[in-house]
């Protein structure tokens, strides 16, 4: 049996707001909707920035690839602010209860000398990375053009300031809340050779214009790789090590990877698909990206992984960049 | 060798700044390449003190805890009729100012401090301007959610992010953000995060939520108290800013004080709409424009001043017109708006007689001298069936781009003038404030996109007015303008409440 509650009704006047009327036609609109598209201004802006007097506030220029409407980089995700807080707590959730399990069985005491000596070495520099990777999607926020790809740069940003610290909580777990391993594992960032193309690498990466540039090299290109690499990869050496127990701090991460794949690889296809020049840029770019970080990687993998794990990351490359349809 | 653990500043430094690098390979300017051209001074950023500290993890939580709270009740008002339990169908006009005029301002907030967030070269202060980026971003959105069930049932509503770019008395605030995003990151920061968030955001926000409380708004209302505890840590980051900043040089001292000047006077400028709103467009008042003035800038910005005044800084230039002008500027104002409503997004009205009579006690010395006698002339050319609008385009203030209908505060019967000549040309502003900082500045403010210039231009489409409205504001001529009554929001209004 069901209950009815008997509620009036009035009739509405409208449906949802006219610019999304004007898009979708007069129906009722999700929150997603009436939250994204047509945010941003678009015209009659008052002074060009001091800063780069050559654009408009909200310029389309500050990218070479061109998009009839910025608002198709639609979000599969449906991600506006309420929607993505609420998807990264029960995250943070799962994070917490397992941070916290870490601890509290000590499981740090578990590990070691060499499985820690590597994640000082090797996994928790990444940090770095992570802060440079905020940085870029940053960047590609505030010079991007329409909400629809600036709020998700945004949420990306965060999560990459997240993810940094994340990997500098697994750093106080292993030296008891001192802080030493960060600044070991700074130390390395700083000086290893190894890591030393890395570092050159992201800090050419923050010098970059364009930003739709940027955003690829970054999230496309250094992100598949990093995460095949230092996550996936490594994940089977520590266990290997005796070193399982990481997985448990690391699970943040990798499902963080697979939902933000999700997004961007569906902005890559919708830009593709816009324009051969769009594909040319983005092939191009990819291949430029491409061998700069294999580059940068080689000495760190050589050291850290098997011989063949570089290939290992690229076929995982080659493979998002085929389904993205970025061909010459 | 046994370290020390870590106390809590420590520790959040390591998770934050400690992140970030000196430089080997690349041109550190080069990634953050506008620290300088303002001739602010910074010697060590290591000395920013992280106004708040809050991690990923707890900002996922604490935030999200707050967006269901907040979406629920959303869902409840939207699923009960909300609308029906305002105050009357004039107050929702107040909050259509607040989506077309105030809401876009959130979404530039967004925008400049993501900006911000990229472009700081010391990694405390960025994390907290993406956070306050961030949390712009929710304002702007939990505003639009909030508002989008009051546009199912009533005009004026629906294209507000169109408006924002266009309409005229829409300038005034989007001139304003544009104002602080195209200036340099140290500037937009006293700009937004200390003259405005810190010193005049009780006097935005406050206003517009406890009108919202006042008026049976409860979308707004709990909209209001869920940004609360946001609108505090963008307060702490206006403070450390403004410490900072005079803490690292001498040298920017000066600068500061320029800029301080510069935003507080644009920022009363902006005010002026809240200050009608507060006087004229709420059916249940919270307080009269002169005591939010009193209570929220004299007393509160008063004692922040002499705070301020061991680093040099003294009390922002023109601060003694204000003192003034709170007597005078909410009646001004609305008076701007009535002999314009048919050229407005929202309905305007004659205060009705026990409003007359708490303007009269509000305002002692000034509204029985001065305004009651207008307010008492329109209703009689009302009941003579003369409602009057202007026809004629007004001149607008170049700098805060307000229609030039202020007076001299010394002789409220005066319009007051001023102008200044630039590379050959005249440009007129509303007050010595506005004219000022044109002065300090022409060769940004003669950019200026004014839209009564636009308009005679041939820039807005059509030659006549109406063609304007209609076609480029993309107004619904007879429904979202003119006079509340005879409108159709009041129409629907009494069908509902089931009056004649």
């Amino acid at each position: 049996m069901t209950i009815e509650i008997k509620t009036s009704t009035l009739e509405p006047v409208r449906n949802t707001f006219a610019n999304i009327e004007r898009r979708f036609g007069d129906k009722p609109a999700s929150r997603y909707q009436e939250a994204t598209y047509d945010l941003q201004a678009e015209t009659n802006f008052h002074y060009r920035p001091l800063w780069q007097p050559e654009f408009e506030l909200n310029d389309k220029n500050r990218t070479k690839i061109v998009m009839e409407d910025w608002y198709a980089l639609k979000d599969p995700r449906q991600f506006y602010y309420g929607a993505y807080v609420q998807q990264r707590a029960k995250m943070q959730e799962a994070a917490e209860s397992s941070y916290g399990f870490f601890e509290k069985r000590n499981l740090a005491d578990y590990l070691s000398d060499d499985v820690k000596n590597l994640l000082i070495t090797y996994l928790i520099p990444l940090r770095h990375i992570e802060n440079t990777a905020n940085l870029n999607n940053m960047y590609g926020c505030a010079f991007g053009y329409g909400t629809a790809i600036t709020q998700a740069l945004l949420y990306n940003a965060m999560d990459r300031l997240g993810i940094a610290q994340y990997l500098s909580r697994i750093g106080l777990m292993l030296d008891g809340n001192t802080g030493q391993s960060l600044i070991e594992s700074k130390q390395h960032w700083m000086e290893n050779p190894a890591w030393q193309g890395m570092r050159a690498l992201c800090e050419e990466m923050t010098t970059v214009e364009d930003w739709f540039e940027v955003v690829l090299a970054q999230n496309l290109v250094m992100d598949t790789l990093i995460f095949n690499l230092f996550y996936e990869q490594l994940d089977g050496k520590l266990a290997a090590m005796g070193g399982r127990d990481i997985a448990m701090l690391t699970e943040f991460m990798q499902a963080w990877n697979k939902d933000v794949s999700k997004w961007f690889d569906s902005v890559l296809k919708t830009v593709v698909s816009e324009s051969d020049e769009n594909k040319a840029l983005l092939h191009a770019w990819t291949e430029k990206w491409q061998a700069k970080t294999l580059e940068a990687l080689r000495p760190v993998t050589h050291e850290l992984l098997e011989p063949a794990a570089l290939d290992q990351a690229v076929a995982e490359l080659e493979k998002r960049i085929k389904k993205a349809g970025i061909t010459a | 060798m046994s370290a020390k653990k870590l106390n809590l500043k420590d520790k959040y430094r390591l998770l934050t700044r400690d992140l970030d690098w000196e430089y080997s390979y690349a041109d550190r300017k080069k990634a953050f390449p506008y620290e300088e051209f303002e001739g602010i001074k910074i010697t060590d950023w290591s000395k920013w003190e992280d106004p708040f500290r809050l991690t990923m993890d707890a900002y996922w939580k604490y935030q999200a805890e707050k967006e269901k709270k907040l979406y629920a009740i959303f869902d409840a008002f939207a699923q009960n009729n909300g609308h029906l339990n305002v105050t009357d169908a004039r107050y929702v006009n107040a909050i259509k100012i607040f989506l077309t005029g105030v809401s876009p301002l959130e979404y530039q907030a967004y925008q400049g401090y993501a900006h911000v967030g990229r472009q700081f070269g010391g990694a405390g202060a960025r994390v907290a301007c993406q956070m306050q980026s961030i949390d712009e971003l929710r304002h702007v959105q939990t505003q639009i959610h909030a508002m989008s069930h009051y546009n199912k049932y009533f005009d004026g509503f629906q294209d507000w992010t169109h408006m924002h770019d266009r309409v005229w008395y829409l300038s005034v605030p989007k001139s304003f953000f544009d104002d602080a995003r195209s200036a340099g990151p140290f500037e937009f920061l006293i700009a937004i995060s200390f003259s405005f968030e810190y010193v005049l955001t009780n006097l935005l926000f406050v206003p517009f939520m406890s009108g919202a409380a006042h008026n049976g708004d409860m979308a707004t209302c709990t909209f209001g108290f869920s940004a609360q505890s946001d609108e505090a840590r963008h307060m702490t980051l206006g403070l450390e800013i403004i410490k900072f900043l005079l803490e690292q040089h001498e040298d920017n001292v000066p600068i500061v004080q320029k800029w301080i000047d510069k935003w507080f006077w644009r920022g009363t400028r902006l005010l002026s709409i809240v200050a009608m709103m507060m006087d004229y467009m709420l059916p249940n008042k919270v307080m009269s424009w002169k005591e939010a003035w009193e209570v929220y800038f004299e007393e509160a910005g008063g004692a922040l001043f002499k705070d301020l005044a061991r680093y040099g800084i003294r009390m922002p230039k023109f601060v003694e017109t204000t003192e003034k002008e709170k007597e005078h500027i909410s009646h001004q104002a609305w008076w701007i708006f009535y002999n314009y409503g048919h050229a407005a997004g929202f309905h305007t009205w004659i205060p009705s007689d026990e409003e007359l009579d708490w303007l009269s006690e509000k305002y002692p010395d000034t509204f029985d001298k001065y305004y009651r006698p207008r307010w008492e002339l329109a209703r009689k050319m009302e009941a003579e069936g003369k409602r009057f609008y202007s026809q004629a385009l007004p001149q607008l203030c170049t700098t805060c781009q307000i229609p030039m209908g202020f007076t001299e505060m010394d002789d409220p019967t005066q319009i007051a003038y001023r102008s200044s000549d630039y590379e050959g040309e005249k440009y007129h502003f509303c007050s010595d404030g506005c004219k000022h900082i044109f002065d300090e500045e022409p060769e940004k403010y003669v950019q200026s996109w004014l839209p009564v210039h636009q308009i005679y231009q041939g820039n807005c489409g059509g030659a006549s007015v109406e063609e304007v409205l209609r076609d480029y504001y993309k107004l619904n001529l007879g429904a979202d303008n003119l006079d509340i009554k005879g409108s159709p929001d009041e129409q629907r209004w009494k069908e509902w409440k089931g009056v004649a």
